[in-house]
This record gives structure tokens, sequence and C-alpha cells, in this order.
């Protein structure tokens, strides 16, 4: 009494609007994760700290950097994007963000972890400010979901300080 | 399919209804896309991803759900854009803003996380920022392999048309 084609319209629809009930309770459900995470950053060393060729001041350091963001996993997160962003003002910007260094996390078990390394991208400034200027480091994450809401978070850590000048001749 | 009416039997009036149905089908469909784009504040409010230059996080067919408001844009969102006279619209992440005092303006830097370098290459000419009328919207939700149809009707148009021709022809033997 029903044909082939009306009985798999019908099975596509359910199959379709439970497919979009249960990504939605999935995403719903993230919003419930209270994350505590910890983590900890120090400059080891300015590698270079210079005025590049078209006028910007250029600093490429060395980080240490230990975290634990395995609260921030869900049975619905893909991965976590963590980057550390250098944050600072000048007299022309009110803000400045850098991100420095970044990381994708794909398991929770890989979630903790400590690393040495050179940033990953330079701080370069739109001018010359940089000389003896307070910068603040902030870690960012960014939970990707399997499906829906995707959600962000920065949590400040520490501060250092430029020093007062150059450390190359440019 | 046994409902196939023969040409010479088709009355005026089921016709017309017929259209009619299928006129308001095409204006909910209209009115809901339209409704979309005044909610979320984009002129697209869902975006196919084309590329692979997001993995893992993005992959291609997937889709994405943007959202535009005034909050000033920061480091770390994944925003989609367009250049200066082209039509593609890129998914990538701000990975460097500055704010200007004065006017409040925001030059931004995007990369893809699977690419090695910056953005600064796809910008157009001797462009070396972004700004804000040049950012469609942020991505805010996501849905996996939902898009890859939208890839195969564009990449391969036949499928796009056989796809049409089937859905009319089920709405004219359609009884409803």
């Amino acid at each position: 009494m029903h044909s082939a084609v009306q009985r798999a319209n019908t099975a596509a629809t359910i199959a379709a609007i439970l497919l979009a009930t249960i990504c939605a309770a999935a995403s719903f459900l993230d919003a419930f994760n209270s994350p505590s995470l910890q983590a900890h950053v120090q400059v080891v060393k300015i590698n270079r700290f210079r005025r590049q060729l078209d006028g910007n001041d250029e600093v490429k350091m060395t980080l240490k950097m230990s975290m634990d963001l395995t609260s921030l996993f869900t049975w619905n997160t893909k991965q976590v994007f963590v980057f550390l962003a250098a944050e600072y003002e000048t007299d022309t910007n009110s803000l400045n963000q850098v991100s420095l260094w970044d990381h994708i996390v794909q398991e929770k078990e890989r979630a903790s972890f400590q690393v040495k390394v050179p940033t990953k991208y330079p701080l370069i400034d739109q001018g010359t400010n940089l000389r003896g200027k307070k910068v603040g480091l902030v870690l960012h994450w960014h939970i990707m979901p399997i499906s829906g809401r995707m959600i962000q978070g920065k949590m400040p850590l520490s501060n250092f300080s430029l020093p007062d000048s150059y450390t190359t001749r440019s | 399919m046994d409902r196939i009416k023969f040409l010479g039997d088709v009355k005026i009036r089921p016709t017309l209804i017929q259209l009619l149905n299928l006129g308001m089908i095409i204006c909910s469909a209209l009115m809901i896309w339209k409704g979309l784009m005044c909610i979320t504040g984009c002129e697209s409010p869902v975006v196919v991803v084309l590329t692979g230059s997001m993995e893992p996080g993005f992959k291609r067919g997937d889709i994405l759900f943007l959202h535009m408001n005034k909050e000033p844009i920061r480091a770390g969102e994944i925003v989609v854009y367009n250049v200066d006279g082209r039509d593609i619209p890129i998914v990538h992440r701000v990975i460097k803003a500055h704010e200007r005092r004065d006017t409040g303006e925001i030059d931004i830097l995007t990369k893809g996380d699977n690419n090695q370098v910056d953005d600064i290459t796809l910008y157009s000419g001797g462009q070396l920022w972004l700004n804000l009328h040049h950012i469609i919207g942020r991505a805010i939700g996501y849905l996996p392999y939902v898009g890859y149809l939208t890839i195969i009707m564009t990449e391969m148009p036949i499928v796009k048309y056989l796809l049409i021709g089937v859905l009319a022809l089920l709405v004219i033997t359609s009884e409803e």
C-alpha cells in the first residue's frame, strides 16, 4: 500500500531528523563542560630583536611552555587548536595580538605536554615600539567539535619585558 | 511509476494547484534563507569548505555556519573573507590583529592551519592586511560532510542537471 519510493522517502527523512537532533544535542551538552586547565610559559631567550628593512620591529624568541588541556576534551571534541599570543599596546594601536606559536591537539591523551621551542611566527610590530615594551602572553584555545558549535577561551599567563635595545644590528 | 498521467489527460486546475505548491515551497525556502541572513548578519550564513587548508579541523565538503556582529575581530577566530576582486571566499584563522587607537580599524593577518605560510600572498596586489570590510563572517559552528553534494554539483554540473531533472519529474508526477 506504500510504494518503495514513499518508504525510502520516509526512512530518509526520519534518519536526517535523528542525525540533526543528535548533532544538536552533542553540541548542546558541550556547554556544560567547565574546563580547568593549567598552563605555564616562560621566555627562555630572545634570539633576535631587530628593526627590519621596512622599518618594523621584529622579535624571535625561545619559549618554554607546559600545559594541561585534558579538561577541554569532551566526547564531541575533534581537536583543540591552542596558540600563544603576545598582547601589548602602543601609542598608535590600542591592541596588538600576535600569535607566536600554535599547536593542534587531536587526542585527549596527548593534551598534557611540555615544549621548549623557538617561536613559530615572529613578533612583528606596526612600527618601532617594542624596545622596553611590556608584553603579556595569553594562551588561547579553540575547541573544534565533531559537530556543532565551536568554543573559544583564553587564559592570561605571564608578562615579560623586551630589552631596551636591539640585540643585533639591523 | 504507474502514476504517470498521459499528456492529453492533464487538467488545468490540478496542474495550477501543483504549480502553486511548487511556488510556495520555493518561496518558503527563500524566506528561510533570507531570514538566516538577517539573523546571522552575513551575506552567506552557510559556506562549504572547498580546500584542505584548514585540515585536520575542516575538510573539503564540510559546511560552516557563520555569524557576524560588531564585536572586534580577535586572534584565533576563524573568519571567512573575500579578497578584493575575487569571488571565492577563503576560510582561515586570524593569527595577527592590530587595532588602531584612533579609528578602531583592525589590521588582520590570516593563515590556514594546514598551510606553512600565512595568507599574505593571497591578498591582492601589495595589500599587507585584511580589514573588517573584507570579512564576511566568523565561523561559529560546523557540520561534517554535508556540503560535499554542493562540491560535486559545482565540479560536475551534469549531476546538478540530473538532480533537478529528477526532482522536477517527481513533482510533476506526484499526487499531492
